[in-house]
C-alpha cells in the first residue's frame, strides 16, 4: 500500500467530500502524515486552518493520488508539521495569525501575515481587539566579517506589487535574502466566509489577477465537485481556452520582462505587442482583456462565437509568424545568455521537496503540471504533454515559458478545432447539507488548489485557496544565494512569484 | 537581431492615435487643481506607481501604457523609481492596513505640487473587498485623491483618458 492509501486506511472517513477523499485523523496519525511527507513519500499540496482544526492537502509521489487528513484541535493546538517538513512553515505562521490555533514545536514562531495593524488579533478564531499600531519584525540574526543589509520595499521601484526584501551582501554576493510578505493581505478567506457563490466566485478570481481565469476554474471545479453536478463539455472546453489564452498572455509577458530586467528592451518591446494582441482578442471575444468574471460556478458567463473564434485563429497566425524570430534572437544574444545562463539556479532536490509547481519546478526536473490530471478539463483529449528542464536556472525558466507558448498556441488551435456545441452553463441545486470540494487548476504559474465547504445555506462557510507562489517564494530565497546583488532582479522576475495571491 | 531592427524602420508603428481625455475626469480635475499648480507642473508628469494592496490586475493594465501601443512616453507621461522624483502618485488597491503606513510615507516622500490619481474599483470604494478586517478604505480615506479612474480593472485606454485629463488645462 502507499504512504498516502496507508494515511487514508487508518483515519475515518468524511462523508460528502469530492472528488478525492478526506480523513479525519488523530495527533498521531497527522504527525505520521508530516513524517512521510517530510520523508518524501508525499508531496504538501497545502495547510489550513478553521476556527476547530487544520487540514492538509498530499498528493502521492506521481500525483495520481490526492487526499485532505484533518485533525480537529481540540485546546487550539495542533503537531507542528513545519518542524519536520520545511515547506509547511509559513503556512502554519498564517494559521496561527488568522485563527490563533498553535502549532505545537514549531520552529519559527515569528507571525507572518499578521503585521500588527489589523486592530485584532486571531481575526478569524477566537479575536481580541489590540491597537493596531504595527510591531517591530525581528529579522533573523546575521552574523560575520564585512556584511551589510540591503532592504528593499515594501514600495518597489518597478510598477510590481508590494514585499519586503532584505538582503545581507558581502561586497557583490547575496549570502542571505529574508523576505517578508503579507502586504497585501486583505482578509480573503474571512470575505469568503458566509459570500453565496456568485459573490465568492468573483472574490476567487480576484486572488491574483493575473490568474483570474485558473483561480475562477479551480473554485468553479471545487463548487461542482462538492454539488455533484455535470459541467457541460462545451463549458469545459471554454474554460481550457481561457487558461491557455492567460497562459500565453503572462509568459509573453514574463519573457519580455525577464530580458528587460538585463537590460535588453527590444525583447519587451516586441513580447509586449504579442500579448496586447492575447488581451485584445481575449476582449473581443469574451469581453474583458483579462476575461475576469468570465468562468462562474456550473460553466462559463460567455459563448465564444465565430467571430471570436476567428480573432483567435488571426492571433495563433501572427503570434506563429513573429515569436520564433523572437526565440531565435534571445537564443542568438549572448550577452543575454551571459545573464541568464547559470544565474539563480534551483536545486532539483529543493524543487521536488517543496513541491514547487509551473515554470518554477518544471524548469528545476519536476515534471508535475496539474494539466496531466484525470480533470473535468479536457486536456487529455488535447494529448497534453508536461514541458520539462533540469538547468534549474534561470534560462531554463525562459525555456520552459518559451516551450509552454508553443504548446499553448497548439492547444487553443485544438481547443478552436474541437470546441463541441451545446450548452454553457448548468443549473446549480441546493443542498441539504454541507458539502466539500477540491480541485487543482494549473494557471500560468503553476497549480492553484482551491478547497471549500458550503454550508446547508447554500453560502460558503470556509474556502482555502493556494496560490503556487507559497512552494515558489522560500525556493527564492535559496536560489538567489551565491548571487550578485544586481542579478536579482533577473532571479525574481524569472519566479514572478504573486504577492496578492499569497498574501490572500 | 538587424532583420528585427529593419522591419522595426520599415514597418508603421503600431502605436495608436491617443484618446480624448475622459469629460467626467476633466470636470473632477477642474474641481480640485488649481491654475497654479497646473502651470507649475506644466505638460510632462513624472509618475510613481503605488501598489497599496490591489490583486495585480491593475498593475498589468498599467504596465500595458508602456507597450507599443499606447506608448505613454509620447505624451510627456512617464514612469520613475522614486517618489521623491514624481508629481504624480498612481494608486491602486484597497488600501490594506499592512500597507498604509507605506503609501502615507511614499506621499510625504513625493514633493509638492503633487497629484494623487487612485486606479480601479478597489482604489475607489474597495471594490470587493470593503468591510474587511485588513481593509483600511478607499486610496482617499488615507491621501487626498484628485482623479479617480475607475474600472476592474480600468482598459489602458480608459487610463489613458484620465491621465490625459490631467494634461489639460
Amino acid at each position: 500500500m502507499s504512504a498516502l492509501g496507508d494515511i487514508l486506511h487508518r483515519g475515518r472517513h468524511v462523508a460528502g467530500h469530492h472528488p478525492y477523499p478526506r480523513v479525519e485523523v488523530d495527533a498521531a496519525g497527522w504527525e505520521d502524515a508530516a513524517f512521510q511527507t517530510a520523508d518524501g513519500r508525499c508531496t504538501l499540496l497545502s495547510l489550513w486552518g478553521e476556527v476547530d482544526g487544520v487540514h492538509m492537502a498530499l498528493a502521492g509521489p506521481d500525483a495520481m493520488e490526492i487526499a485532505v487528513i484533518s485533525l480537529p484541535c481540540a485546546g487550539g493546538r495542533f503537531p507542528s508539521v513545519g518542524q519536520h517538513h520545511p515547506p509547511a512553515i509559513r503556512l502554519e505562521r498564517s494559521i496561527r495569525d488568522l485563527y490563533g490555533l498553535e502549532p505545537q514545536g514549531a520552529i519559527d514562531e515569528r507571525p507572518w501575515l499578521d503585521h500588527g495593524r489589523w486592530g485584532r488579533r486571531r481575526p478569524l478564531g477566537a479575536a481580541t481587539s489590540d491597537a493596531g499600531s504595527g510591531e517591530a519584525y525581528d529579522f533573523l540574526p546575521v552574523e560575520g566579517d564585512s556584511l551589510h543589509q540591503i532592504p528593499v520595499g515594501p514600495v518597489h521601484a518597478g510598477i510590481i506589487e508590494p514585499g519586503h526584501f532584505r538582503f545581507t551582501a558581502n561586497g557583490e554576493t547575496v549570502v542571505r535574502l529574508e523576505q517578508r510578505l503579507g502586504y497585501v493581505h486583505k482578509g480573503l478567506d474571512g470575505l469568503m466566509q458566509g459570500a453565496d457563490l456568485g459573490r465568492a466566485a468573483k472574490l476567487a478570481g480576484r486572488a491574483s489577477g493575473d490568474s483570474t481565469v485558473a483561480y475562477a476554474t479551480a473554485f468553479a471545479q471545487a463548487v461542482e465537485a462538492a454539488l455533484g453536478i455535470a459541467v457541460p463539455p462545451r463549458a469545459q472546453w471554454l474554460r481550457a481556452l481561457m487558461i491557455e489564452l492567460e497562459r500565453l498572455a503572462n509568459h509573453l509577458g514574463d519573457i519580455g520582462a525577464i530580458c528587460n530586467d538585463a537590460s535588453f528592451a527590444l525583447m519587451l518591446a516586441h513580447c509586449g505587442i504579442l500579448r496586447e494582441r492575447v488581451l485584445r482578442a481575449a476582449a473581443a471575444a469574451f469581453d474583458h482583456r483579462l476575461m475576469m468574471d468570465r468562468v462562474i460556478p456550473g460553466g462559463v458567463a460567455v459563448d465564444l462565437a465565430s467571430e471570436g473564434a476567428a480573432q483567435f485563429r488571426a492571433l495563433l497566425a501572427e503570434i506563429r509568424a513573429r515569436f520564433p524570430a523572437l526565440v531565435e534572437l534571445y537564443d542568438d544574444t549572448t550577452s543575454l545568455q551571459d545573464r541568464t545562463v547559470g544565474t539563480g539556479r534551483l536545486d532539483p532536490a529543493l524543487a521536488r521537496q517543496f513541491g514547487a509547481g509551473g515554470f518554477v519546478g518544471r524548469a528545476a526536473g519536476r515534471g508535475f503540471d496539474a494539466r496531466s490530471l484525470a480533470a473535468p478539463l479536457p486536456y487529455a483529449e488535447l494529448g497534453f504533454k508536461p514541458v520539462t528542464r533540469s538547468e534549474g536556472d534561470v534560462n531554463a525558466r525562459v525555456w520552459v515559458r518559451i516551450d509552454e507558448v508553443n504548446h499553448s498556441l497548439a492547444l487553443i488551435e485544438r481547443l478552436l478545432d474541437g470546441v463541441p456545441m451545446g450548452e454553457i452553463a448548468a443549473a446549480l441545486p441546493s443542498v441539504a447539507e454541507p458539502r466539500e470540494g477540491l480541485a487543482l487548476v494549473e494557471g500560468f504559474r503553476g497549480d492553484v488548489l482551491a478547497w471549500l465547504r458550503i454550508g446547508a445555506d447554500g453560502r460558503i462557510a470556509r474556502c482555502h485557496l493556494r496560490d503556487p507562489s507559497w512552494f515558489q517564494w522560500p525556493l527564492l530565497e535559496a536560489v538567489i544565494e551565491g548571487n550578485i546583488v544586481a542579478d536579482f532582479p533577473l532571479c525574481n522576475k524569472s519566479f514572478n512569484c504573486s504577492y496578492s495571491g499569497h498574501d490572500l | 537581431m538587424s532583420k528585427l531592427l529593419l522591419q522595426a524602420l520599415i514597418l508603421p508603428p503600431v502605436t495608436e492615435p491617443a484618446p480624448k481625455p475622459a469629460a467626467d475626469a476633466l470636470a473632477e480635475i477642474a474641481a480640485k487643481v488649481d491654475a497654479a499648480a497646473k502651470r507649475r507642473l506644466g505638460r510632462s508628469l513624472s509618475i510613481r506607481e503605488v501598489d497599496a494592496g490591489s490583486c495585480n490586475g491593475c498593475e498589468l493594465e498599467i504596465h500595458a501604457l508602456s507597450n507599443a501601443f499606447y506608448d505613454l512616453e509620447r505624451f510627456g507621461l512617464r514612469f520613475v523609481a522614486s517618489p521623491r522624483h514624481a508629481d504624480v502618485l498612481l494608486v491602486t488597491g484597497p488600501v490594506t492596513r499592512n500597507m498604509r503606513e507605506a503609501l502615507e510615507r511614499t506621499w510625504r516622500a513625493t514633493p509638492d505640487p503633487k497629484w494623487v490619481v487612485a486606479v480601479g474599483d478597489c482604489a475607489a470604494d474597495c471594490g470587493l473587498f470593503a468591510g474587511s478586517y485588513a481593509v483600511a478604505g478607499g486610496v482617499s480615506a488615507v491621501v487626498p485623491v484628485d482623479l479617480h479612474i475607475r474600472g476592474c480593472p480600468p482598459s489602458p485606454i480608459r487610463l489613458l483618458e484620465g491621465l490625459l485629463a490631467l494634461l489639460e488645462s
